[in-house]
């Protein structure tokens, strides 16, 4: 109770430089948990979100360009796949699923997918997982002009059930390139936290046959995304499609794909890792610092309570653990960092790719940063309590008589 | 309560060699008695003060404190023993700016085996007039009624000895009185010994018991007549 009530007035007495330096920890561990929490969270997002699907085949290309624009709904498609290929893809006894989608459209620069009703009716987007249409609304007619918009669509543009709009050309919005087809809105999708939530959803043909589209492609599809019956049927598809053939790419698997998309790009977790870390290697030392500066004017302080029956440990233990609250100031203040950090850019995340990430998602960072910012706090308080400790107490109860 | 023999300390001096600031070879007081040292400054009053203090260790003899020879202990408990057996008043008060009154003064109880006992603090404060001013910084208060604050810390713990290093030093001649008497009274009630040094002779003079501190320490030329 001592200890603390000493710690307490300390930290008060020193206000300004308690607060500079518990928020210079706050911002360092505020970074560490944002680029953690998102690094840890993007990437299970992106990998659930492929589970939905083994193989995606495309046009010749990149493999990840196939599956940015197939599953993601991100980056333009790299071209299109004949009718006569899905159908072979379709047919496959090695196949399970094939589901067709065709892109090119976009309505106020929400993208437009064209595919067939399976889609929703005939897989699981996730483990367990089935896409709904919320009440009051329905799946689109294949054969009519219809669409099922995203959860964020609807929430974006205002688009309901039985609202009408007309398709833009282009995967970007240009006010001038409007479609003269008119589709009515008959459903809105449940929210599912994938980027299946960015998409306007119309029939295949919808965006086959959309008028001003070529019409020598209008059976043509973007890609098909292949659900197989055997993990074994990939490679030898993989042989086939891109060791053998020249005319398309398959993706398989998908969730490789994604994963060597995340180690490409580790290197920006890495820099905003190491920039979190020199920031809380900085803010310990101006733990050090703060409390080492303080120390000329401590010594009186020291030498009274030492004077007055405090033991060397005592004004130790006092001075470790003041730095050491200084820690915990800024581990908790963190939190806040870390909470308006994570907003943000759990924000943009969604918008631009549709992923959620969610903030009260547990995770041992969130003690483990923390506890680790409270340790460097101590840490930065060993210098001065060590000065305290060997504080000659005589020396400093001036004047002598 | 206190007996002191052949007790010894010198420091190191520049150039080499080391000066004997302290050289007692004996003194003793008893159980609620007040004995003032008379001394001029630089006598070495204060080292000898600390001594008894136990902050510095002597180089040889003997401080028994109610049966306890400090010089004989290790420095942590010399600690122990000064924060349950000893009171110091200080010249300059020594009072912990950033803590209240009443922490000030429960500090004085801090470090010793009986713990904190707010209740005692606040009636102890009460006794020196500053009941009203627990919750005060000691910047916001007179001299002397900083001098009060420390009288009380000093005291808080029952301690069987207090040492009084100047303590009015810092005072005006009213203030001064003032804080002497209430110095010996509160000593007397509670039956602690009081040591005081000073170099006053108003202040030394309402004392029964004055010894000239040149007589007991051997360091220490002899007071001219």
């Amino acid at each position: 109770m001592m200890l603390l009530r000493l710690v307490y007035r300390s930290l008060r007495q020193h206000a300004l430089s308690t607060i500079v330096t518990a928020a210079s920890i706050a911002l360092a561990g505020g970074l560490l948990l944002t680029v953690w929490m998102v690094k840890e969270q993007t990437r299970r997002a992106f990998v659930e979100t492929t589970t939905a699907f083994d193989a995606v085949l495309g046009a010749r290309g990149s493999k990840l360009q196939l599956v940015l624009n197939a599953v993601f709904h991100l980056e333009a498609s790299p071209g299109n796949v004949a009718l006569a290929d899905y159908e072979a893809i379709r047919r496959h006894p090695a196949v399970k699923t094939a589901i067709p989608i065709a892109v090119g459209d976009n309505y106020r620069g929400w993208r437009i997918v064209g595919t067939v009703p399976e889609l929703f009716t005939g897989v699981e987007y996730a483990s367990g997982r089935r896409y709904t249409v919320a009440p009051g609304g329905r799946l689109f007619d294949a054969a009519k002009r219809e669409a099922v918009v995203g959860d964020m669509v609807a929430r974006q543009t205002g688009l309901t059930v039985g609202d009408t709009f007309k398709p833009f050309h282009g995967l970007a919005f240009d006010p001038k390139a409007e479609h003269a087809d008119v589709y009515t809105v008959v459903g809105v999708l449940a929210p599912t936290n994938t980027p299946a939530d960015r998409v306007v959803w119309i029939p295949l043909a919808g965006v086959q046959t959309m008028t001003g589209h070529d019409a020598r492609t209008a059976t043509d599809v973007s890609a098909v995304l292949l659900q197989l019956r055997a993990p074994s049927a990939g490679m030898m598809m993989d042989l086939l499609y891109n060791r053998q053939g020249n005319r398309l790419t398959l993706a398989f698997p998908v969730g490789a794909i994604v994963a060597d998309l995340f180690n490409k790009i580790s290197w920006v977790d890495r820099v905003l890792a190491l920039v979190a870390y020199l920031v809380a290697l900085v803010a310990g030392g101006s733990v050090l610092a703060s409390i080492h500066a303080s120390m000329e004017a401590r010594r009186r302080d020291i030498a009274i309570l030492r004077a007055l029956g405090a033991r060397r440990r005592t004004v130790f233990g006092a001075v470790l653990a003041e730095a050491a609250a200084i820690g915990l100031l800024g581990a908790v203040a963190s939190l806040v960092v870390y909470a308006g950090l994570f907003s943000v850019v759990a924000g943009v995340i969604r918008t631009q790719t549709g992923v959620v990430l969610n903030l009260a998602q547990w995770h041992p960072v969130l003690v483990l940063a923390p506890a680790g910012l409270i340790l460097l706090g101590a840490l930065g308080g060993l210098v001065p309590a060590w000065k305290a400790y060997r504080t000659p107490v005589a020396d400093n109860l001036s004047p002598v008589s | 309560m206190l007996e002191i023999s052949d007790l010894k300390k010198s420091f190191a001096i520049p150039g080499g060699g080391r000066a004997v600031i302290v050289d007692v070879p004996a003194l003793s007081l008893a159980v609620g008695e007040q004995l003032a040292l008379r001394g001029e400054s630089g006598s070495g009053k204060t080292t000898f003060l600390h001594l008894l203090a136990g902050i510095h260790a002597p180089d040889s003899g003997r401080v028994v404190i109610d049966g306890i020879d400090m010089a004989a202990l290790g420095e942590a408990r010399r600690d122990r023993l000064r924060a349950e057996k000893i009171g110091y008043i200080f010249q300059t008060f020594n009072l912990l700016q950033g803590h209240t009154v009443l922490e000030n003064v429960l500090l004085g109880m801090a470090f010793g085996s009986s713990g904190s006992d707010p209740a005692r603090a606040r009636a102890l404060l009460d006794r020196v007039g500053l009941g009203h001013r627990l919750d005060h910084r000691p910047a916001l208060l007179s001299t002397g009624q900083q001098q009060r604050v420390a009288v009380a810390r000093a005291l808080v713990n029952r301690p069987s000895l207090v040492l009084a290093d100047e303590p009015t030093g810092n005072l005006d001649r009213k203030h001064a009185q003032e804080a002497l008497a209430l110095i010996r009274e509160v000593c007397g009630e509670v039956g602690a010994a009081l040591l005081l040094v000073s170099h006053d002779e108003q202040v030394l003079a309402g004392f029964g018991r004055v010894l000239d501190f040149s007589t007991i320490n051997r360091a220490v030329a002899p007071r001219e007549p």
